[in-house]
């Protein structure tokens, strides 16, 4: 076994740092209880999704001590949360932390922040420029949160750079209705399955619950293994948490099976990706430039 | 098929139990987070406010809930009765109270005042009977429109438009008819046709001028699938009925939103100071 996880389908109170601090302590303590060597909670849980101005009120530090207590947790066990960043440049991001020791192992800061339809973050959060994978103690995880994994380059990107786990805390609204399940649960768990069986990789959705402005979050977090098979699942709906094992013995298997990760050719992708950018921005293409 | 020939009841089928579950979740957190363990509506004897009713008893104790009858001289008794069977299959505490002496002591000095006039004032009436019974009860007050009305801005604005929360504000008529029959809503209710019931024989549709069916097919297009005018005529509806529902849904925008306040400053409330609602529960 990699590690225990717990993923907590929690419903984080709008607006309410402090609040939110002392629930997840809660919920660590309790899947500290469970075994779980690392807990995984949902997108922004530290202040709720819906923010709009509130994202401003809410942006934290990660040096912040209001934050502090959770780091603290994590001298127990490791822990992902979600929290409105205030960066050195008082920028506001939509971020993932990955804690552990008492200390910031990784920041994700949400490369893709949705701004269509009934979503407006980058009204609010700047765009994340990093996609990198990172070492914990137990193994080389990746980190894309909700909307990143809308983007098949994300997990791309994660995939080569190693990860072999993949860690997607997500707020994602239940709609439409048409079905026994949300449209927009189908087509999520349709998308971490393929993922974790194209990557090679497990794939961790764990997605919050609660309503906000009238928009109900349908939480059904899943683990998927690298064969694309579910392997632990929470309701839809209710707040729950799911404790399930990460097995190194079955990513080995998979990757023996189908060693795609292996024989992805990256030079390849990526000489064709330089000629499309060199065709789209002409000879003005600088690497890292173009934001 | 061409898409006006696709059954409306296909097209906007819906899972009713899963919308009844997020309708009745949305309803017990919502009001809960407002601070508030009860709930009050205004009950017609009509489809909507029957809904109301049902998902309310799922969300919430027997005695938590107050529905409100408010009928008026020219009302149908069946409306009444039909109201009271809903209530009394609920097993839900209801009152009666007649609007007949509020509104004819104000429109006693005019005789001529028109029906729109008198619907407008009625819808009011009530509203205010409700708000009224929200703060006597600490109740917080339900919305009944569902989504065809409120596109179409076939109700009374501060009227019967106003409420706290709306569980069936996105449901097209035809989809509260699905949820209805699901719920159990007493036959009655599902069969009768549509009607504000504001005067003897006035149904929505002969009002309207289209069927539920009808607009709600196209409302479905248009808004939700986001069909374009041209899309919408090679598509088999008549560009006559577009149109009409088109400037309707357009001219009724003012009752969907706030008042439009002037701007002077550099942070005005609901253009550049945009807080959730649920900020101050």
């Amino acid at each position: 076994m990699l590690v225990r996880v717990g993923m907590v389908q929690m419903r984080p109170v709008l607006g309410d740092v402090a609040g939110n601090v002392r629930l997840h302590v809660e919920w660590v303590e309790r899947a500290a209880e469970a075994g779980c060597g690392l807990v995984v909670f949902p997108e922004l849980s530290l202040t709720g999704y819906g923010l709009k101005d509130l994202a401003y009120d809410c942006a934290r530090t990660l040096e912040d001590e209001e934050i502090r207590p959770l780091l603290e947790a994590s001298r127990r066990v490791d822990v992902v949360f979600g929290m409105v960043e205030l960066s050195r440049d008082y920028t506001v991001y939509n971020s993932a932390v990955y804690a552990s020791g008492g200390a910031v192992v990784h920041l994700h800061r949400k490369v893709y922040v949705p701004t269509y339809g009934m979503f407006e973050e980058n009204r609010h959060f700047g765009r994340g420029k990093q996609i990198r994978a990172f070492d914990t103690a137990w193994g080389r995880v990746g980190i894309m949160v909700c909307e990143d994994a809308w983007h098949p380059s994300v997990p791309y990107v994660l995939s080569q750079d190693g990860a072999t786990v993949l860690i997607c805390p997500s707020a994602s609204p239940a709609r439409p209705v048409r079905g026994d399940r949300p449209g927009s649960q189908e087509i999520w768990h349709r998308a971490v399955r393929m993922y974790a069986q194209l990557f090679g990789a497990y794939v961790l959705f764990v997605n919050r619950v609660g309503v906000e402005d009238g928009v109900l979050f349908y939480g059904a977090s899943a683990l998927v293994d690298p064969f694309g098979e579910v392997i632990a699942s929470a309701p839809m709906f209710d707040e729950t948490l799911v404790v399930a094992e990460l097995d190194g013995e079955v990513l080995r298997r998979s990757r023996s099976l189908t060693p795609l990760a292996r024989e992805e050719q990256l030079d390849v992708t990526f000489s064709e990706l330089s000629r499309i950018m060199a065709q789209r921005y002409g000879g003005r293409w600088i690497p890292g430039a173009h934001r | 098929m061409r898409i006006a020939d696709r059954p409306t009841e296909e097209l906007l089928r819906i899972s009713a139990p899963l919308a009844v579950d997020m309708m009745t979740r949305f309803l017990r957190e919502e009001v809960a987070k407002a601070g508030f363990s009860r709930v009050v509506f205004g009950l017609s004897g009509g489809i909507d406010s029957a809904v109301a009713a049902y998902l309310a008893a799922r969300a919430f104790p027997r005695d938590r809930i107050l529905a409100v009858m408010m009928p008026y001289r020219t009302s149908s008794p069946a409306s009444l009765a039909d109201a009271r069977s809903v209530a009394e299959d609920l097993g839900i505490p209801f009152e009666v109270v007649d609007i007949t002496p509020m509104i004819d002591a104000f429109f006693a000095g005019e005789p001529g005042a028109s029906a729109l006039r008198r619907g407008n004032k009625m819808a009011r009436e009530r509203m205010s009977i409700l708000y009224d019974r929200s703060a006597r009860e600490g109740a917080l007050v339900i919305g009944t429109s569902n989504k065809t009305e409120l596109l179409l801005g076939y109700g009374t604005q501060f009227g019967d438009l106003a409420s706290a929360v709306n569980p069936i504000g996105d449901l097209y008529k035809t989809q509260v008819r699905q949820v209805a029959r699901y719920l159990g809503v007493p036959r009655p209710i599902l069969d009768k046709p549509p009607s504000a019931d504001l005067w003897q024989d006035q149904t929505d549709e002969k009002e309207l001028g289209f069927t539920y069916e009808d607009v709600d097919r196209l409302l479905y297009f248009m808004i939700d699938e986001r069909y374009s005018r041209d899309a919408l005529i090679r598509g088999g509806f008549d560009a006559a009925f577009v149109d009409a529902v088109a400037r309707r849904v357009r001219i009724n925008q003012y009752k969907r939103r706030p008042p439009v306040i002037c701007k002077l400053s550099s942070r005005t409330i609901g253009v550049d100071f945009r807080y959730p609602r649920d900020w101050g529960v």
